[in-house]
């Protein structure tokens, strides 16, 4: 359950982005995980709610955009969706992926200030 | 109306950020460490305990961190080694992470440890999402856990740079199936090594080490496809070559020195390098069949 680490993270980091913009509030955070992040949105939306309280980010909403995962097959340069458990062979050469283009994601993408008073 | 500002900020870059810091530090003072992630029970302290005292019989200075939610135990079985061992109590915590790395390393670990083991906290998920400024990644497993364990935890095992089982001695009884876990580990991390150890007996033990030591010695470890970005990117110049002055500094992020991978001019593009990956396991990236757990 480190989620509730993550929800930590995400807090101070928002935090710290509302500070740099003079705003007192955060009104919303857009978080984008990966599929392959190890990071479950429920446990995360119940651990933000906990961790928010009391901050800047108390009330504000969490966002979650899951970025599924997909992989770069160097033989047939297709792009293909490793699924779940991932496979992250080629579908048609059956050879290893090049590269993992996505679904390894963790990131604060958007803080949405609160309007000033 | 509200302002939104676009931030694209990894949730992790503090840690992250510390990671890469200590793994600077580190290769500065000539020290690898190795971050072992597994289930409770999986036996890496045996295994940890014995991997320690061959390192001190062939006259290595090495050192050991082991976390655990409660007790010493673990601690007092390592120091049977003769190593300096530090238990770290995360008090409930699942994972460490490299700030409390950094924290206990303080004015603790030996000058002249040439490897630094970190027993993470037994747990296939949270610890995988915390770099804590490790060289190298092992994700363990024994014989006992079902062979499709690495398809339930594919980001341990996916971003492993090696692959270890343990417990071997009881594969017959428990009738584990090592191709369809070969298979599992394969579909997840495609090319990655995976040794065969058991405490009881010894076997792998010494192999175990010699992989270790090799990356030590600035070999570079396997690229997993899962490796977090910044692991890919900047795991490659942390060993004690980039230490080395004719090599110039650690993390220098030259714009010239195009893309990642290629940050060590001697170490030649990715996939060159030539460690051995055992039978099946070479960079062709011939599968293995699927397996029966599948």
């Amino acid at each position: 359950m480190h989620e509730l680490s993550i929800a930590a993270a995400v807090v101070e980091s928002a935090t710290g982005v509302a500070r740099e913009q003079g705003a007192e509030a955060v009104a919303g955070v857009t978080v984008r995980i990966g599929e392959l992040s190890g990071v479950v949105p429920d446990a995360l939306r119940f651990s933000f709610s906990l961790v928010a309280e009391g901050t800047a980010l108390d009330g504000a909403e969490l966002v979650i955009e899951e970025v599924p995962a997909h992989a770069r097959c160097g033989g047939c340069d297709t792009r293909f969706a490793v699924g779940s458990p991932p496979d992250l062979w080629c579908p048609h050469c059956d050879i290893a992926a090049a590269e993992l283009l996505t679904g390894r994601e963790l990131e604060l993408a958007e803080v949405r200030m609160a309007g000033s008073p | 109306m509200c302002r939104s500002v676009d931030v694209r900020r990894a949730v992790l870059a503090k840690n992250d950020g510390l990671a890469a810091d200590l793994r600077a530090e580190l290769a500065e003072r000539r020290v690898t460490a190795v971050n072992l992630l597994s289930s409770p029970g999986s036996g890496k302290t045996a295994l940890l305990e014995l991997v320690l005292r061959r390192a001190r019989e062939r006259g290595l200075s090495v050192a050991a961190l082991t976390a655990d939610l409660a007790t010493e135990n673990d601690a007092r079985r390592l120091a049977r080694s003769g190593a300096p061992v530090k238990q770290v109590l995360t008090g409930g915590l699942c994972h460490l992470e490299s700030a409390q790395v950094r924290a206990l390393i303080d004015g603790w670990l030996p000058d002249g440890t040439r490897l630094l083991f970190v027993e993470n906290v037994g747990n296939l998920v949270c610890p995988a999402s915390y770099d804590l400024g490790e060289t190298l990644r092992v994700a363990l497993m024994s014989v006992t856990e079902g062979e499709d364990k690495p398809l339930k935890y594919p980001t341990a095992f996916g971003a492993a740079h090696l692959v270890v089982l343990t417990k071997t001695d009881l594969a017959d009884a428990v009738g584990f199936d090592a191709a369809a876990f070969t298979t599992a580990v394969e579909r997840v991390n495609p090319g990655v090594e995976i040794l065969h150890t058991s405490a009881r007996t010894g076997q792998g033990v010494d192999t175990l080490l010699d992989r270790v030591l090799t990356v030590a010695d600035g070999a570079v470890p396997h690229v997993p496809l899962l490796a977090a970005k910044h692991l890919r990117e900047h795991g490659h110049d942390h060993g004690p070559d980039s230490a080395d002055p004719d090599h110039g500094p650690a993390h220098s992020h030259d714009p010239d020195h195009g893309p990642a991978h290629s940050h060590d001019p001697d170490h030649g593009p990715a996939h060159s390098h030539d460690h051995d990956h055992g039978p099946g396991h070479d960079h062709g990236h011939e599968r293995a069949p699927e397996p029966s757990t599948a």
